[in-house]
C-alpha cells in the first residue's frame, strides 16, 4: 500500500516536472508544475505531515501558480516561445552546471547521511500535533530566520513597487500632459 | 513579544471546556465490512444530497428572487415548479456540445471538472448532523458502528476547504483562457484577481476562529461551541463573521461581487463559450459552492448541527430522535444563509472594479488582520495569567496607532497619485 502511494505520487511529481520542461505552451507548463506540487503534497500526506500537505496545496498550487498563470494571461504569452533564440549566451551552460551541481550535492548528502538521519519527535495520536510541533519549532528555534524571511519579502515588494513606478515629479518628463 | 511567551501559547492545550476530539471513532480498529459499508453509504448520501441540494438551491433562488420582484417564478413543472431545475438539466444534456476552433482542446475539457470536483469534495469535511443530546457529542450509531455524520474528519479539517477553494480558481481561470476568445479571458482574469484578493481576508477571519477554537478539525470546531454564548460568532466578536461572510460572497462570485460574469459587459463571463454538459457542470459547481460556503459559515460560527443551548438546557425539538435533530438544526441554520445570499442578489447593485479592490485590500484585510492580532493577544495573556483589561487596552492602543499610520500612508499615496495624474 505504501509502495503504491509512493509510486503514484512520484509518477505525478516526475511527470509534472517533465511537463514543465517539455511543454511548448507556458500555460501547459504551469499546469505541469501544479501536478508536481500535488504529487509532493501526496508524499507529505503519506509521511503523516498533513499540515504541510495542506499548506503545499493552498500556498503553492493555490496562490503562486495562479499568479504565474495570471501573469502569463495578462501578458498574452500564448504562443510558444522560440527556443532557438538565446537571450543571454552564457545562460544555458551556467544552467547546466548549476543543475548538475545541485543534483550531485543532494545525492551526496542523501548517501552520506542516510544511516544517521535522526528520527523526529514522535507524533501524538491527536490531530493537531503536526501543527503544534511545527509552530513550536518555528517560533522558538527558528524565529530569527522566520522574521528575517518576512523582512526579505517586504523588501522585495517595496523594491518591485519602486521599480514599476513611473518616473515623475517636477523634473521628470511625463507623457501625455 | 518574547519567544518563551509565544512558545507558552502553543504549549497551552485546547481552550477550557472543549473536549479533546480525536477523529472519527468509526475508523479506529481493524478494517471490517460494517465500517466499509457505512462509509459507502455516507459517500452515496453526500453525493445525492449534493446534487439534490443544488437543484433545490437553483429553484429556491429563482422563486425567492421572483417573489422579491413581484413575479411568479417557475410554476409549471411539479408542485410550485420545484422540478423546473430537473427539466432544465435534462434539456442541457441534449444540447450540442460545442468546441470553439481556437480553444485549447485539453484544457477546455479539463476546466469544468476542476470547478466541479472541488465543490463536491468540500462536502466531505462538513458535519451534517449528529446526536448532541445527553453529552453524546455528535456520535451516532449506524449498523452497530459509532460514527460521526460527516464523511471524513481529517486532522487538517478546515484547511481542506481552503485548499479546495484554491483549486476551484483554476477551473474558472482555465475555462476563460482555453476558450480562445476575449470575453471569457477578461472574465477569468477578473475572477483570478478577485478570488486571490479575497482569499487573504477569508483566511485571516478563519484564523480568528481557529485561535478561539484551538483546533483545525471541523468536528472539533463544532464541539467547542457548546452553548449560544460559546458560538464562535460571539467568542470572536462578530467582526470575523462579517468579514468572512463578505469575503465568501466575493469568493463565490455572487452578486454584488459578480464582475466575473457581468452579463452587460462580458456577454456571459468565463463560461461564454461553454454549452451543454460542460456548462451544466459550471452551473452546478456555482450553486453547490453557495451551499457549501453557507455550510462552512454555519460550522465555523453558528455551532454547526448543535442545537442552540443556554447553559445546560438545550433547545430540543419534541418527538424527533436525537440523531435526526442535528441535521434539522443544520438545515435550518443553512437556510438562513442561503436566503441571505439570494436576498443580496435581489437587492444590491454590482460593485465597480476599483471599489471591489479597495474593499478587499484596504478595508477587509486590515480589519481582519487587526482583529486576529487582538484575539491572539488576549489568548496569550489568558494562558500567561496577565490582566485581561491591560492586555486589551494595550492591544487596542497599538492597533489604533497602526490604523493611524495606515490611513496616513493611504493619504500620502493618494496625494501622490493626484500629483502624478491618475492613470484611470
Amino acid at each position: 500500500m505504501e509502495l503504491l502511494v509512493f509510486v503514484a505520487a512520484s509518477a505525478m511529481v516526475l511527470g509534472g516536472a517533465l511537463g514543465v520542461i517539455l511543454m511548448r505552451n507556458p500555460v501547459h507548463s504551469a499546469l505541469g508544475l501544479v501536478l508536481t506540487l500535488f504529487g509532493v503534497a501526496v508524499h507529505f500526506v503519506a509521511l503523516e505531515a498533513h499540515f504541510l500537505a495542506a499548506v503545499q496545496v493552498i500556498v503553492y498550487a493555490g496562490a503562486i501558480v495562479v499568479l504565474f498563470l495570471f501573469v502569463i494571461m495578462l501578458l498574452g504569452v500564448d504562443s510558444a516561445e522560440d527556443l532557438k533564440v538565446d537571450g543571454l549566451t552564457i545562460q544555458r551552460p551556467l544552467a547546466a552546471i548549476i543543475g548538475i551541481g545541485t543534483v550531485a550535492i543532494v545525492s551526496v548528502a542523501v548517501l552520506r547521511t542516510r544511516s544517521t538521519i535522526a528520527a523526529g519527535p514522535a507524533l501524538e495520536a491527536s490531530g493537531d500535533s503536526n501543527i503544534r510541533l511545527l509552530s513550536r519549532n518555528l517560533f522558538s528555534d527558528q524565529v530569527l530566520a522566520f522574521e528575517i524571511t518576512s523582512v526579505l519579502l517586504i523588501v522585495a515588494v517595496a523594491g518591485t513597487v519602486l521599480l514599476t513606478r513611473k518616473q515623475s515629479g517636477p523634473t521628470g518628463a511625463r507623457k501625455g500632459s | 513579544m518574547a519567544v518563551s511567551e509565544l512558545a507558552g501559547l502553543f504549549q497551552g492545550d485546547l481552550p477550557m471546556g472543549s473536549p479533546m476530539v480525536t477523529g472519527d471513532p468509526l475508523l479506529d480498529g481493524p478494517l471490517l465490512w460494517a465500517p466499509l459499508i457505512v462509509v459507502a453509504i455516507k459517500v452515496l448520501v453526500i453525493f445525492v444530497l449534493g446534487l439534490v441540494g443544488t437543484m433545490f438551491m437553483v429553484w429556491f433562488e429563482r422563486k425567492v428572487v421572483a417573489g422579491m420582484q413581484n413575479r411568479v417564478g417557475p410554476n409549471k413543472a411539479g408542485p410550485f415548479g420545484i422540478l423546473q431545475t430537473l427539466a432544465d438539466g435534462i434539456k442541457l444534456f441534449f444540447k450540442e456540445d460545442l468546441l470553439p476552433d481556437r480553444a485549447d482542446r485539453f484544457v477546455f475539457r479539463l476546466a469544468p471538472f476542476l470547478a466541479f470536483v472541488p465543490a463536491f469534495l468540500v462536502w466531505s469535511v462538513i458535519p451534517l448532523g449528529g446526536d448532541y443530546s445527553g453529552g453524546r457529542d455528535g456520535i451516532v450509531t449506524i449498523l452497530g458502528q459509532q460514527t460521526r455524520v460527516q464523511l471524513a474528519d481529517p486532522p487538517i479539517g478546515i484547511l481542506l476547504v481552503l485548499a479546495m477553494s484554491s483549486i476551484a480558481v483554476y477551473g474558472i481561470m482555465l475555462a476563460g483562457w482555453s476558450s480562445g476568445s476575449k470575453y471569457p479571458l477578461l472574465g477569468s482574469v477578473r475572477a483570478s484577481a478577485q478570488m486571490i484578493s479575497y482569499e487573504a481576508a477569508l483566511g485571516l477571519s478563519l484564523a480568528a476562529v481557529l485561535v478561539t477554537s484551538g483546533t483545525l478539525s471541523t468536528s472539533g470546531i463544532v464541539a467547542s461551541q457548546t452553548t449560544l454564548g460559546s458560538w464562535n460568532l460571539v467568542t470572536t466578536g462578530f467582526i470575523p463573521f462579517i468579514v468572512f461572510l463578505i469575503a465568501a460572497t466575493a469568493e463565490l462570485n455572487r452578486p454584488p461581487f459578480d464582475l466575473v460574469e457581468a452579463e452587460q459587459e462580458l456577454v456571459g463571463g468565463f463560461n461564454t463559450e461553454y454549452s451543454s454538459l460542460r456548462f451544466a457542470l459550471f452551473f452546478l459547481a456555482e450553486f453547490m459552492n453557495t451551499i457549501t460556503m453557507s455550510a462552512i459559515v454555519v460550522t465555523l460560527f453558528l455551532g454547526g448541527p448543535r442545537p442552540p443551548a443556554i447553559g445546560n438546557t438545550a433547545l430540543t425539538i419534541p418527538l424527533i430522535p436525537g440523531a435526526l435533530e442535528g441535521t434539522i438544526w443544520f438545515v435550518l441554520k443553512l437556510l438562513v444563509f442561503l436566503y441571505f445570499y439570494v436576498w443580496l442578489r435581489a437587492t444590491l447593485p454590482r460593485l465597480r472594479y476599483d471599489q471591489l479592490m479597495n474593499l478587499g485590500w484596504k478595508v477587509l484585510i486590515p480589519i481582519s488582520l487587526g482583529w486576529f492580532l487582538l484575539l491572539a493577544a488576549i489568548r496569550v495573556g489568558d494562558s500567561n495569567g496577565w490582566n485581561v483589561i491591560a492586555v486589551v487596552v494595550i492591544a487596542l492602543v497599538s492597533l489604533g496607532l497602526g490604523y493611524l499610520l495606515f490611513t496616513a500612508a493611504l493619504r500620502v499615496s493618494s496625494r501622490q497619485r493626484d500629483r502624478e495624474g491618475a492613470m484611470y
